[in-house]
């Protein structure tokens, strides 16, 4: 039977180190199934966050090879077994313990985005047709893994996470999908473009779309939220020609 | 909360655990990029050889007469459609990787150091967000250039179809399908709209946002064919027009 040698991290807030395990291939087996079988076999307290296995949870996010991905969508026959296969905790949030990382950060970015803010309460009037909710329908396909936050450079190498200084705050790619998610909805009322701007930082992001090649649920993160978010920002504060317009006929 | 410092913050310029080849990407793009500016740089400054029978260069169009400029005519021309392509989102994307480094690849190490960074948020990269002027002045010389392209069929007031009467229209659809593929225009023609049904105006801007989002799918296919294309428009009638090569007449 092959086998398989993974290289994984173990370790804490402290530091830690990458530890060797043999593990033997069966046919379809993902990193996932193979940490499952290094706990089973080799080392009960390896940390690992999971649950479906069906890479629709978000749960099992980590960096293998140094490629951000989900451990239960990477296959072991993608690999070259020749060569230990390395895999550790997404770098850009502070490890809780080996494969485990504490994301709360971005739960508290989420809590900032103003909800969906509906400008008719009475649900029994709504009426939205398809050509509506395409755009927005491809936003709630987020799983919340929080590669995108992982892979984006502005959080993981110049880490704009300061909750308490906008100026060095990015709320990252998967806040941008959220935030377009809303604006673009027909039964939204709340403007959220200052917020953009001003306190989510989108002009921090130069587009590289890491976040998009990273994205396992396929969201189109820069093309189709982000970019048409900054669109939006320079309609309100870039734009000369509508900042005139807006002057002379008072409309927002 | 707990402090969420993350821990690539030290990584150093390349520094990945990346096994897999990320740099050619970059390379490839920062190689294409930098052959397309010598080579236009060097095609601007000769001045001569842009035009030859009912064929003109693209970089010398529309035809302008400035004797009171020191420069060839090119000078003139090139800085609207370069301010296009450099505030263009896909290849902004592509020289922050390719030039900038920042990054060079996805989960690889920038140039810049963490506090450092200002993405495009101060001067001169916070001028990206005037993309959509230029782009109302790129469509502009499309329409420039079709008029040129239609005027290759001219032979001396004659109907004729020469390799350079394809060339250049072939030239003008690559560059049109790149132009109004741009994300400003998406978001013009009713990216911006948030309801698609609520009147009879925003139903056509759904069917305009819709036709523009299938090419803009291909942003960057078309972003480098038209680069090509327009580089190559412009060497053909330059070796046609200094004799190196024939022109030839299909009809
Ligand atoms: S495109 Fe923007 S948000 Fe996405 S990874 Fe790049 S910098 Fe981050
Ligand atoms: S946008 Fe994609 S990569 Fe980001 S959290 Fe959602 S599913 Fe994950
Ligand atoms: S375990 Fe649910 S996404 Fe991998
Ligand atoms: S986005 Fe590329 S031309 Fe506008």
């Amino acid at each position: 039977m092959a086998e398989a040698r993974l290289k994984v991290y173990r370790g804490d807030s402290g530091g830690g180190q990458y530890v060797e395990y043999k593990v033997p291939v069966e046919a379809g087996m993902v990193i996932l199934d193979a940490i499952h079988y290094i706990q089973g076999a080799y080392a009960p307290d390896l940390a690992v966050r999971w649950n479906c296995k069906a890479a629709k949870c978000g749960s099992c996010s980590g960096e293998v090879n140094g490629k951000p991905s989900l451990m239960c969508k990477t296959r072991l026959d993608d690999f070259d077994l020749s060569e230990p296969i390395e895999v550790r905790p997404i770098k850009t949030f502070p490890v809780v313990k080996d494969l485990v990382t504490d994301v709360s950060w971005n739960y508290e970015i989420n809590k900032r985005i103003v909800p969906f803010t509906p400008t008719n309460t009475n649900t029994d009037e709504w009426k939205i047709y398809q050509d509506d909710v395409d755009r927005v329908q491809e936003f709630r396909k987020c799983i919340e893994c929080f590669l995108c936050q992982n892979v984006c450079h502005v959080l993981r190498n110049h880490d704009k996470k300061d909750l308490d200084d906008p100026k060095h705050l990015f709320a990252g790619p998967r806040f941008m999908v959220r935030i377009a998610s809303l604006e673009m909805h027909p039964m939204d009322g709340a403007n959220r473009v200052p917020f953009t701007k001003n306190e989510a930082g989108i002009g921090y992001c130069n587009i590289t779309k890491c976040c998009t090649e990273v994205c396992p649920e396929d969201i189109h993160i820069t093309d189709n939220a982000i970019i048409p978010m900054k669109e939006r920002v320079v309609d309100e504060f870039y734009d000369p020609v509508l900042m005139i317009w807006r002057k002379m006929t008072g409309k927002k | 909360m707990a402090n969420s410092r993350s821990m690539a913050i030290n990584d150093k310029l390349g520094q990945t655990e990346r096994r897999d080849s990320w740099w050619i990407e970059p390379l490839l793009s920062g190689l294409g990029l930098g052959l397309f500016g010598i080579y236009a740089t060097w095609a601007a400054f000769q001045g001569t050889n842009f035009e030859w029978g009912p064929y003109l260069s693209p970089f010398y169009s529309p035809h302008i007469n400035a004797p009171w400029f020191p420069l060839s005519p090119a000078f003139l021309i090139l800085p609207f459609p370069l301010l296009f392509r450099a505030t263009c989102y896909y290849y902004r994307k592509a020289y922050y990787r390719a030039y900038f480094m920042s990054p060079p690849g996805c989960a690889v190490g920038p140039a810049q150091k963490g506090g450092t960074y200002t993405g495009e948020t101060k001067f001169p990269f916070i001028l990206q967000n005037l993309h959509r002027y230029f782009f109302y002045f790129a469509a502009i010389f499309i329409l420039i250039l079709t008029y040129d392209a239609l005027l290759a069929f001219n032979f001396d007031g004659r109907f004729g179809i020469g390799v350079g009467t394809l060339i250049m229209v072939a030239n003008v659809i690559f560059l049109g399908l790149y132009t109004f593929s741009c994300h400003s225009w998406r978001h013009i023609v009713g990216g911006k709209e948030d309801c698609f049904s609520c009147d009879k105006m925003s139903k056509l801007k759904h069917g305009a946002w819709s036709r523009v989002s299938i090419i803009n799918e291909n942003h960057m296919r078309w972003a480098w064919i038209s680069l090509f294309t327009v580089g190559f428009t412009d060497l053909y009638i330059r070796l046609v027009a200094s004799g190196v090569i024939n022109d030839l007449r299909i009809l």
